[in-house]
């Protein structure tokens, strides 16, 4: 019996980890029935599930400003309704509940897929269904090659690494070690930061990873002190590996300048860091800094107000994931209005070519080219100083 | 070089700690009930999560360590006396299956509790490294080195030296025959899940500073719990605890020198091995039935 119960117990513990992750989804109708043809906004989301640190935002977001904005007499004098489904976080749940925005809730626009992998499994549905979607995930793939009905509010991790590049020549720093996370936002990292480097001359002279639930990269870092080329080094990560990385690598007493990526761009990582996160630069959006943007920046106002009406009602520190979804809904019910209607191809069409919308993000200019139209400049050096973050001149 | 090697040892002593306690209460627990105890994760996240949470509101290190024992023992005591006990003559598969039917119930609850963030606990004594030949170490690391090994011993010195213990032991060896002079076997399961609790959660209490304390914590720790009691032999105390530190360290050696994306797979390519060729494990007996 005992080596029965030993392969049941196996077989248990390799199921375990799929069963736990994302069994809960449910759908949540939330919006106002008036007597006036609504716009209806469909979205998924995760918020709940490994990726609902995103998603509960994003759904705090999309509730709060839908109702405002019907209290504030809707678009055009038309109500907007929002049918939001969770698909804690699984990519396959994502895909069916998008086909029944699409079939039985007929939706106009959906604004949500909060992970790569939600999104990329919506979006043959709605290339399908020929509804305009607004996703608010980080990868590149999203938007390039343009997909025509697709679109995307956040920034891409290319980007991130772009500007890390940018930041690294400024200070003469040729060589590169770069870690990891296992994750679809760390794998994409990567790969995105070794096209960024070789196109701006940088040499990646190590190429580590570490698993998303990691409590100890030591090992990983003792390769790259040891390592006698590199000159910095370059974490992808969300959520706590980041934060392990950082404590380990003062643990080990490494002196070289210490990049994050825009996925740790949250009061939590200097929270769970503390202080070792002390000199620490990363890529953040001007939602991350807005007390410190100078009042002749364009964001200063939006993200100032944003800030302020999330804060006051949520009671809790603002993320720049909660801010991708502000702007895909402001993105959305702006096309609303200059298309007239919410007839899908002058929807589509008028999402296209928002010109100059400024957002959480950044400033947005869309293009049949550019289905995200956010430049290099949306993103801001910030460095880590007395816990707080620093605009890094 | 040697430091190299030394830092690698070093992690890996320090996380392996941590699976030996998770392990040693698989072992515990499948002594007295021939139950494989899938929340034994569960209650290191209760340890972890309780004491970040209580220290945060200004509740003493000791007392919100000895609070979240507490509470995880209480869970323990509930778990075993509500599932596996109720669920007494079902076969081995389906407690085990409920064993982890709490845990996703138990991981619910604390996200209601506590909420999805990471929780951040102070290290007990500064985060100043320690040097150690060319490699260093954080001061928490001997906190939890320290506390495993006290608790191991504590927990042997129980199952030799009291009648409890020995009355588990007991039980463990001849369920029948244990029952026949007089000991109550019900009660030795409670008490069982209630220690595998509490060492769970100590466990999670002392490694918190290092791992953050969030509701998923367990998930990992205990699967790699599970494979050190498998590794030394299911329901082998010393083979469980040995079998931790081997997890611990090959994980590190294998990140170290071949490659860090297979680092939890290093775990699992062990759990492999043992049930192919030694399905008893390092120490434990050979499977044969006695009749």
């Amino acid at each position: 019996m005992g080596k029965r119960l030993l392969h049941a117990a196996a077989a248990a513990a390799t199921v375990i980890g799929t069963v736990t992750f994302g069994v809960m989804a449910g759908g949540v109708i939330a919006g106002t029935a008036v007597a006036a043809e609504p716009v209806k906004v469909g979205s998924i989301l995760s918020a709940t599930g490994p990726a609902s640190f995103l998603g509960e935002p994003e759904k705090r977001v999309l509730e709060l400003y839908v109702d405002r904005i019907n209290k504030a007499g809707g678009v055009d004098g038309r109500p907007v309704q929002l049918v939001l489904y969770d698909d804690g976080g699984a990519a396959d749940k994502a895909a069916s509940f998008t086909k029944r925005l699409i079939e039985s809730d007929k939706v106009d626009v959906i604004v949500g897929g909060t992970t790569t992998a939600a999104t990329m499994a919506a979006v043959p549905l709605v290339e399908r269904g020929e509804v305009p979607f607004i996703s608010l995930a980080g990868a590149v793939v999203i938007v390039e090659p343009v997909k025509k009905w697709v679109f995307k509010t956040p920034h891409t991790d290319r980007m991130a690494a772009d500007k890390v590049m940018e930041d690294m020549k400024k200070r003469k720093l040729t060589k590169l070690a770069l870690v990891s996370e296992d994750s679809g936002f760390g794998k994409s990292g990567r790969d995105e930061a070794l096209k960024a480097a070789k196109e701006s001359g940088i040499e990646v002279v190590a190429d580590e990873t570490y698993g998303a639930k990691d409590t100890d990269v030591t090992a990983q870092l003792t390769k790259i002190k040891n390592n006698p080329n590199a000159q910095a080094v370059l974490v992808f990560g969300l959520g706590q590996g980041p934060a392990v990385v950082t404590k380990n690598y003062r643990q080990l007493g490494i002196n070289l300048p210490l990049y994050q990526s825009h996925g740790v761009a949250s009061k939590e990582y200097i929270r769970l860091a503390g202080g070792a996160a002390e000199g620490v630069r990363l890529p953040a959006a001007g939602l991350v800094v807005a007390s410190q943007l100078p009042d002749s920046d364009p964001q200063k106002k939006v993200v100032t107000e944003f800030t302020k009406v999330y804060e006051d009602n949520f009671k809790s520190e603002v993320s720049t994931f909660a801010g991708h979804a502000y702007d895909g809904l402001m993105i959305a019910l702006d096309a609303v209005k200059r298309a007239g209607g919410t007839d899908k191809a002058k929807l589509r069409d008028a999402i296209e070519q928002t010109k100059g919308y400024v957002g959480t993000g950044g400033v947005v200019n869309m293009s049949a080219k550019d289905h995200m139209g956010l430049g290099l400049d949306a993103f801001h050096m910030v460095e880590i100083k007395q816990g707080d973050w620093t605009l890094v001149k | 070089m040697f430091a190299e090697f030394l830092q690698y040892l070093l992690s890996g002593l320090t996380i392996g700690a941590i699976y030996a306690l998770a392990g040693l209460g698989f072992s515990i627990i499948y002594n007295a009930s021939h139950v494989i105890n899938f929340a034994q994760g569960e209650f290191i996240m209760i340890g972890g999560m309780a004491a970040a949470t209580l220290t945060a509101s200004g509740v003493p290190l000791p007392l919100a360590i000895l609070m979240g024992c507490g509470g995880a023992m209480l869970v323990g005591v509930l778990v075993a006396k509500f599932t596996v006990e109720r669920a007494r003559n079902a076969s081995v598969v389906t407690l085990i299956i409920i064993t982890i039917g709490a845990s996703i119930f138990l991981r619910g609850v604390a996200e209601l509790v506590w909420g999805k963030d990471f929780k951040r606990l102070e290290a007990f004594s500064g985060e100043t490294p320690i040097n150690v030949l060319g490699a260093s170490m954080q001061p928490q690391s001997l906190w939890v080195i320290g506390c495993a090994a006290v608790l191991i011993v504590a927990i042997g010195v129980f199952f030799n030296r009291t009648l409890a213990g020995k009355a588990m032991l007991a039980t463990s060896h001849n369920r029948l025959a244990a029952q026949l002079v007089g000991i109550n076997v019900k009660r030795v399961v409670l008490i069982s899940f209630a220690l595998s609790a509490a060492l769970g959660a100590i466990g999670g209490s002392v490694v918190a500073p290092i791992t953050f304390s969030y509701t998923e914590m367990g998930i990992m720790l205990g699967l790699k719990g599970f494979t050190a009691a498998v590794l030394g032999g299911l329901g082998n105390g010393p083979g469980a605890v040995a079998g931790g530190l081997i997890v611990g360290i090959a994980e590190a050696l294998g990140a170290g020198y071949i490659s860090s994306a297979y680092k939890d797979a290093v775990a699992f390519v062990i759990i492999l091995l043992v049930l192919l060729f030694m399905p008893s494990g390092l120490f434990g007996k050979r499977g044969t039935e006695r009749v």
